[in-house]
This record gives structure tokens, sequence and C-alpha cells, in this order.
């Protein structure tokens, strides 16, 4: 239950907070940090939760917004970074790089809980 | 003890943080800040504009003094109704940053040689060159003008002020895409920026460049008696602007040649020039622009055609838009970074402009007394030099400075501190036209407000910098053309190389009136045209510039063409502007043919023959025969002059294309026929042909294998985005033409503008531009245009009255301005 409450929690502050532009773009991983210190899970867990929270919420995101643009955008930028002009390998390495940053701050808050 | 894992934990994450929110040297460029790039919320994505976004919006905004009406029509165009000019150009320059705000930035920071601080050190040759050639000073000067004429200040404050309001709604997450990949942020607008956005046009305008150092170099190199030969004073098939034949006025200036000329200019021959300028303005720019008067089309209206020919890229130079006002109804292209219509016409009258490429641009060699610049001799004293500090700041780098001397003549461009291969240790001054106090904009101004033929007249008599042809026509029946600028009143030859600049006798004594001009106002012969060709035969009692400034072939064909047309329509026009007939293949074929010894060719070469011989003549994209002509002749001009030139170790000017064909027209036994390099022999045309051919055929071959004899595929035509990167830009376009056809689209140059007016009583208009109305490349909107422009289809553009544009089919979205 704990981590599926993790789970929801650290996707909906990464949410809310990214509505605030003037913010960094990091600072979901702040709020990943206040959700493990909060709901305290085994270090593992904890990334894993917040790891999947914000992968599934940028990979909607920018579904969403790819969709709705009909891969003009995501081919170019696939194009330039360069990852073969695929909009699918974007979007997995957006979500990736999102998760990431959200399971690693878990990791540290879970062991600033634990500390 | 958890501590361990928390501080690595922590590491790990701050790490990983701080590399995402890096740009990565990669190459010679930078990543993206890749975690910010990648944001859903605040990164690129957000640029990812939905197909089916509306653009219908509200918008509550102080600076306005009444709301205010923009339609959109399918094509994104807006038509702007506003209840006064200075409403009208807010909301335009609102517009303008809204869709075009990466460009204009951009733009205006490359005239104002401020590169570097968006791309680092790569952009510092330039930025060092734009600002040694005086761009920022030159701007300076045009803002005091601009800002001297209420008309042009009002409004290009009210431009300004309409581009911060925008600037300061946008949100973070609104950033276009370009500020994110580069990771910079749009700086406020100001007057400046327009005036510097107008100074890089008169840059790309006037000239080849630096092309005196050039054109010293060939002197120096052949001996003034040689290079006579080979840069004639005009090429024969020239057909001016101005008929040949006509009569003009006694000049009211004189200038006399010095008397010292021959010797410290002509047949001066020293230790040659190596600085070379690390950016030159495309050769190829230039344009059409014509203008048929009612005895010559079916509805017995005028119709005028433009069609400006620039580099292309993306986004492009032109947005498209209406601007609607008690005071004028105006449809046209505009410059994003600059108020008003440029190209484009009223509901009385229609303007279009053709670059003039008169040579306003000189070099002189400055004798300083020691390096450190401090004085110059000039008219037999010392003279105190005076010093302009420019600062580059580098991204990621200590600024630079450069600290550049200022004469008589102008800003000390070249100089032993300025590492432009500029090893000969001499100092360059430039004299150029766009260092004086200018006010380009009230010509558009005017022209946006003009109702007939004296308003237009009025309006163009100030324009200065850089010279145009402006062709016009009207609702009620005028047509007219007219070379305007403020062109310096030369002795012959002036300036064709660098000048002693010594000697005040060598300094520009004058400029020509406006009224002696070459212009020409409803000719009997019914219709006025321009293609960058000499404007005027050897009677203009003024000098133009060296003929390598003015190409030939499409001003012929073009009236060539009008001369032998009637009733005309505007479909006629629009086959007309984007034709592909190539004169100077019909012109050369018969002469390359009757050279060529047939029986010399092996089997391979007798192929590309057939192709030749065979070939309508015409530069369409299929026609296998354009290849064979384009290799073959370029093949045949490098066999003729690669032995004269391709030895120097400085770099040099050729001899224009049209001395060749003359040669070859006129002359069978063309000295230069001969190969220098073989002292036992004396080659002829025969020779030149036959090894240019099989040389020619060794090209043809590979293309073939390659499967790209086709002309547009060798052609190859493309849309680059202005920082070059494949991805934003539109590769391999499928369109005909060539440098000499009235469809004069070369590889990354062509039409940049189509319109054609036809002035009946209730005007109708048709354009297509290569790009589309949105900047942003991840808008459907972004290159909407392209296939059009490739395919010769043109756009019928609305051209509406408020009332009707409310409940026109076509107009999708409607955006109100309101006042806050």
């Amino acid at each position: 239950m704990k981590f599926i409450t993790a789970i929801i929690l650290t996707a909906l502050l990464s949410f809310s907070i990214g509505l605030f532009p003037v913010l960094p773009w990091w600072s979901f991983a702040i709020t990943s940090i206040i959700i493990a210190i909060a709901i305290h899970q085994k270090p593992w867990k904890a990334f894993l939760a917040a790891f999947i929270a914000v992968f599934v919420l940028w990979a909607i995101i920018v579904f969403v917004i790819d969709n709705a643009n009909q891969h003009l955008l995501s081919v170019k930028v696939a194009t330039i970074l360069p990852l073969g002009g695929s909009s699918f390998a974007l979007i997995l390495l957006t979500a990736f790089i999102g998760g990431l940053v959200a399971g690693l701050s878990a990791l540290t808050g879970s062991y600033i809980r634990k500390h | 003890m958890r501590i361990v894992p928390l501080i690595i934990s922590a590491t790990v994450t701050t790490a990983l943080i701080v590399v995402l929110n890096m740009q990565l040297p990669v190459g010679t460029g930078k990543t993206p800040r890749l975690g910010y790039f990648l944001s859903p919320q605040q990164g690129f994505w957000q640029n990812a504009e939905p197909v089916d976004v509306s653009f219908d919006k509200n918008i509550s905004i102080a600076g306005i003094k009444s709301n205010a009406d923009v339609y959109f029509d399918d094509r994104l165009v807006p038509h702007i109704y506003a209840e006064n000019d200075t409403d009208a150009y807010f909301i335009q320059g609102y517009l303008h940053a809204k869709f075009r705000l990466w460009q204009m930035e951009f733009q205006t920071n490359v005239a104002a040689g401020r590169l570097s601080e968006i791309i680092g050190e790569g952009g510092l040759k330039i930025d060092q060159y734009f600002r040694r050639l005086g761009m920022v000073y030159g701007a300076e000067q045009s803002l005091k003008a601009l800002e001297a004429n209420p008309e042009t200040k009002a409004a290009t404050d009210a431009y300004t002020n309409g581009v911060n309001a925008y600037i300061k709604s946008l949100k973070e997450n609104e950033l276009p895409f370009e500020f994110k990949l580069l990771d910079y942020k749009p700086e406020l607008w100001s007057n400046l920026k327009t005036a510097l956005f107008l100074k890089f046009m008169s840059f790309d305008l006037t000239g080849q460049g630096d092309d005196d150092l050039w054109m010293t170099n060939t002197r120096n190199y052949l001996g003034y008696e040689t290079f006579k030969k080979l840069f004639p004073e005009r090429a024969d098939s020239l057909d001016p602007i101005i008929p040949k034949g006509t009569t003009f006025d006694k000049p009211s200036i004189v200038v006399k040649t010095p008397a010292n000329a021959d010797s410290v200019y002509f047949h001066k021959n020293d230790q040659g020039i190596t600085a070379t300028p690390p950016i030159i303005p495309d050769k190829n720019n230039g344009s059409n622009n014509w203008a048929v008067s009612g005895a010559k089309t079916k509805s017995g209206k005028p119709i005028l055609c433009s069609d400006p020919h620039l580099g292309l890229n993306l986004p492009s130079l032109w947005y498209e838009m209406q601007i609607t006002t008690p005071t004028h109804n105006t449809y046209g292209a505009s410059f994003p970074g600059a108020p008003a219509i440029i190209i484009g016409f009223t509901d009385s009258i229609a303007w279009g402009v053709t670059n003039a490429g008169r040579d306003v641009k000189d070099f002189y060699e400055i004798k300083f007394r020691d390096t450190t610049m401090q004085e110059y001799w000039f008219n037999n004293e010392w003279k105190k030099s005076e010093f302009r500090n420019e600062v580059i700041k580098i991204k990621g780098k200590q600024e630079d400075v450069e600290n550049i001397a200022m004469t008589v003549f102008g800003p000390v461009m070249y100089d032993h501190s300025y590492k432009s291969r500029n090893e000969d240790g001499k100092y360059y001054a430039v004299r150029w036209t766009a260092h004086d106090s200018s006010n380009e904009l009230r010509t558009f101004y005017k022209l946006n407000h003009a109702k007939n033929y004296n308003d237009y007249v009025n309006a163009i008599s100030t324009f200065q910098c850089p010279g145009q042809n402006f062709v016009f026509a009207s609702v009620s029946g005028d047509i007219a053309i007219r070379q305007q600028g403020k062109f310096v009143a030369k002795w012959k030859h002036q300036g064709d190389f660098v000048q002693p600049g010594t000697d005040s006798m060598y300094m520009w004594k004058g400029f020509i009136p406006a009224n002696e001009n070459p212009h020409m106002e409803n000719p009997l012969r019914s219709f006025v045209s321009s293609a960058n060709q000499m404007a005027v035969d050897s009677t203009y009692p003024y000098y133009l510039g060296r003929s390598g400034n003015f190409p030939v072939y499409r001003g012929y064909i073009i009236n060539r063409k009008l001369a032998s047309m009637d009733n005309i329509t505007p479909e006629d026009m629009e086959r007309m502007q984007t034709d592909n007939y190539n004169v100077l293949a019909e012109f050369t074929r018969p002469f390359l043919l009757k050279y060529l010894d047939e029986t010399k060719l092996n089997s391979e070469e007798k192929k590309y023959l057939e192709l030749l011989k065979t070939w309508n003549l015409r530069n369409d994209i299929l026609e296998k025969g354009a290849t064979v002509f384009k290799v073959f002749w370029d093949s045949v001009y490098k066999q003729t002059y690669g032995d004269e030139f391709g030895k120097s170790k400085l770099p040099l000017y050729w001899p224009e294309q049209s001395t060749l064909v003359e040669a070859l027209l006129k002359d069978s036994l063309y000295a230069f026929a001969d190969d220098i390099n073989t002292a036992d022999k004396k080659e002829t045309w025969k020779d030149v042909v036959l090894v240019a051919f099989q040389k020619a055929s060794k090209t043809l071959q590979n293309a073939s294998n390659e499967n790209k004899l086709e002309w547009g595929i060798f052609k190859d035509t493309y849309v680059n985005h202005l920082l070059k990167i494949p991805a934003l830009s539109r590769l391999h376009l499928p369109i005909g033409g060539g440098r000499d056809e009235i469809n004069a689209t070369t590889d990354n140059h062509g039409p940049s503008w189509r319109m054609i007016v036809h002035l009946t009583d209730k005007v109708q208009a048709f354009a297509v531009y290569p790009g589309g109305q949105s900047g942003n490349p991840g808008s459907k909107f972004y290159d909407t245009f392209i296939d059009s422009w490739v395919n010769g289809k043109y756009y019928s553009v609305l051209f509406l009255k408020k009332q009707v544009a409310e409940n026109n089919s076509r107009i999708k979205w409607h955006c109100t301005f309101v006042k806050a």
C-alpha cells in the first residue's frame, strides 16, 4: 500500500511543481525526496516507486503532447540528439531521465529518514 | 551505519542533476541542458504545438489606444484591423514576436556582431568582421535618422513596444525552441535592433563583400592591360532596365579622374592583398520584378510581379500579413524585425524591388605613422585617428575587444591585429554608404500609405541603401520603374580597386541626385522590368560600378518574353515567374557543339553529347540535358581561364561568365583559349571544348552512377534552418530553374517571395514563399508553403475589408486585442 501511495504522491507532486515554469526543471527531485522521507520504505522500494512514478508521468505527458503534434517535433529532435529520428526512443529517453532523477532522489530521501 | 550509502546516494543524485543541467561539449558545438531540454513541462516538448491548435484569443494589453481585431486565415496569415497606425504596428510587433521571436533575436544579434554571446567562440570571426565593417556604427547612424522622423519614430516605437509586450508575457515554458536548444533567453527589443536588421539587408545587398580587395589582387596578378580584356565594361548582350538609346539629361555633378590615377591607381602594382572576409554575400543575391500595363493584359489593368532572390532559410526572412487602419489598407511580405510591409500592395497601388547592385562600398589603403594607428598620412600631413572600441562578449570565454581606428573615410577594417588572412601588414579603411545616416523605413511607411504614382515617387525618393529598382503599378493604370539609392557620383572605375587613402582627390565627391537616377514611366512598350542587370547603356553620364556586379541573362529573357506577350493573365505571369528556360544555353550550345569534335569521343562521352543535343533547353527537374550543359559549361569556363587564374596564391575574382559567352560567340581566335602551360602548342576553342567535355563526362558519369543525372536531383535544392541543422531544414527539394533562369533557384538560394498583383478595381494577388508563417519547428505551419513553392503553385491571397473578414470561409481564427 505504501508503495502505491508513494508512486501516486510522487507523480502528483512532480506534476504540480512542474506547473510553475519559473522553478528549475529539477524541482521534482526535491518533492521526490520529501515523499521518500514522509513515506518510509526500504531504499530499493523508495527508488523503484519514485522511478515508476515519474517515468510513467513523463511518458504519459509527452505521449499525449507527441500525439497531438503528430510527431512533427519529436522526429526532428530525435534526429538532432541523435536517436535515428525515433519518436518512441525519444519518449523513452525522456521518461527514463525523469525516472532516474526521481528514483535517485527518493533513494537519498529514504537514507535520510533511516539516518 | 547508513551515512555512507546516504552520502553516496546524495552525491550520485546531485551529480546526475548537475550533469543534466549542463551544456556538454560535442564536436565543435554543445548539447542543450538535457534535463531541462527534455523536461515535459518546460523543455522542447512544450513547443510541440497540437496540429489542431486554435489561435482564437482575447489579449488584454496595455500600450494600444483602441481595441483591435486580428483575423487569421487558413494559412495563418494575420489580417490586422486597427483604429490607428501605431496600434497596427504595435500588433505587428506583437505578432512577429509571437511567431518569429527567435529569428528576430538571432538575425539582429548576428548583424550586431554578437553571435559569440550565443554560440561561443565559434562566432567570433563573424562578430569581428561585422564590428569592423561598422555595422553597429551604421545602425546607430540610421537610428538617429529614423527617430528624427516623427512618422517612422512613432511606427518603430509602437512596433518595439508590441514586440516587448509579447516578450514580457512569455512564460519560461513558452520560449521558442531554439532558445531552449542553445540555452539562452531573449532580451527586450529596441529600435536599434530594427535598425540593425535593416543594416544587415544593406550588407547582404551591396556587392560582393569586400570585392575591391580581390579585384586589386586580380589586377596585380594579370597586369592592367590583360585585366581590361578579361573584365570588359559591359556585356554586349546586356538589355538594360532603361532601354538602349534612351537620352539622359546632362549630369549635375561632373567628377574628374584624379590626374595621377594612372600611376597610383590603375597601374599600381605592388605586393598583393591577402585580406579575406569570413562571410561574403551570395553573388546571386538579386531578384526579378516587372509590371505590364493594361495594353498588354486581358483585363486591361496592370499586373505587377516581384520575386526577390535571397538565401533560402527557415524560418523564412518573410512574414506575410495584411495591415488595415483608417489611413491605409496594405498587404504583403514583412520583415520580422521591422514595422510595415516591405514588398506588397495597397488597394490602389503595388510595388516590388530588385537589387540595384551599384558599388557603394570602397576600400582605401591607409598609411599610419606606426602600429599604434594614432596618426595617418593624409593630404601631406599626419592626421589624428579617432578610435572606436567594440567589445565582443563570448559565451564561456573572456571578452574580445576590437580597437578600431576611424579615419576620414571610415573604420579601418583590416589592420595588423585583425587576423583575417591579412598578412601583408597593410591597413584598409572602408567607405560605405550604409555608414551614413539614412531612413529606409520611411520609404516603406510611405509606400504602405501610397495611393498613386506621385506618392510612390515621393516615398522612394529618400531611399539610400541598399539601392533598389522599385517597380510600380496602380489601379489607375500607371506603370513605372525607378532605380533609387544613395549612389556615388564616381569617375569611371573609381572603387573597382583599392584606392590610395593619402589623398582627398580619391574621396567620394558627391551623390547623384534622385531625379537623375534611371527611371521610366508608362513606356510605349507597355512594360517595365529589372533583373539586376546594368540599369542603363553607356550613354548614362555616371559610372555604375564594375560590370561583374550585374548579371545579364535573366533580364534579357524577361524582356524578350514580355515584348512578345499580349492578353496577359495572372496565370501567364505565374508560368513566367516559374519559368525554367535557359537562355544562356540557347546562346552557347550551338557554338559548343560546333567546336566539339565528336569523332574524338568515346561511347560513354557520346551518350552525354546526345543528351545535350536533344535537350529542350529547359532546366526542368527531369531534364538530364540541363545537368550535362551545366557541368560542361563550368568545365569550359575552367578549361579556358584555369591556366591563367589557377596558380595565384591570393584570392582572385575570375571573369564573368558573360565574358566567356561573348568570346565563344564572337572571337574564334580567343587568346585565352590557349593553355599557357603548354609552350609548344597554341590551343584553340576546339581543344578547350574537347578537353572540357571529356572532363565533364567524368563528373557526369559519377553523377549517373549515383542516379543524379536528372537536373532536380543534381541541383539538390534545400531550405536551410538558420542554424544549419539538417533536421530543422527541408532537404532535397525537386524544383527546377537555376542561376540564369527566371526561376532563379540554385541549391540554397532563390525566389524567397513570389508575388503577382493584378490591379483591377478590387486588387487581386497571388503569392507564395518557401517557408511557413510559424517559426516554430514544432508547428505544422513551420514549412507549410514549401511544397507549393516547389511545384510553382501560388495562393490566392485574401485581401479583405473588415466587414467581410468576419464571415469569410477561409478565416479560421479571431484574436482580439483589448486595451487594458
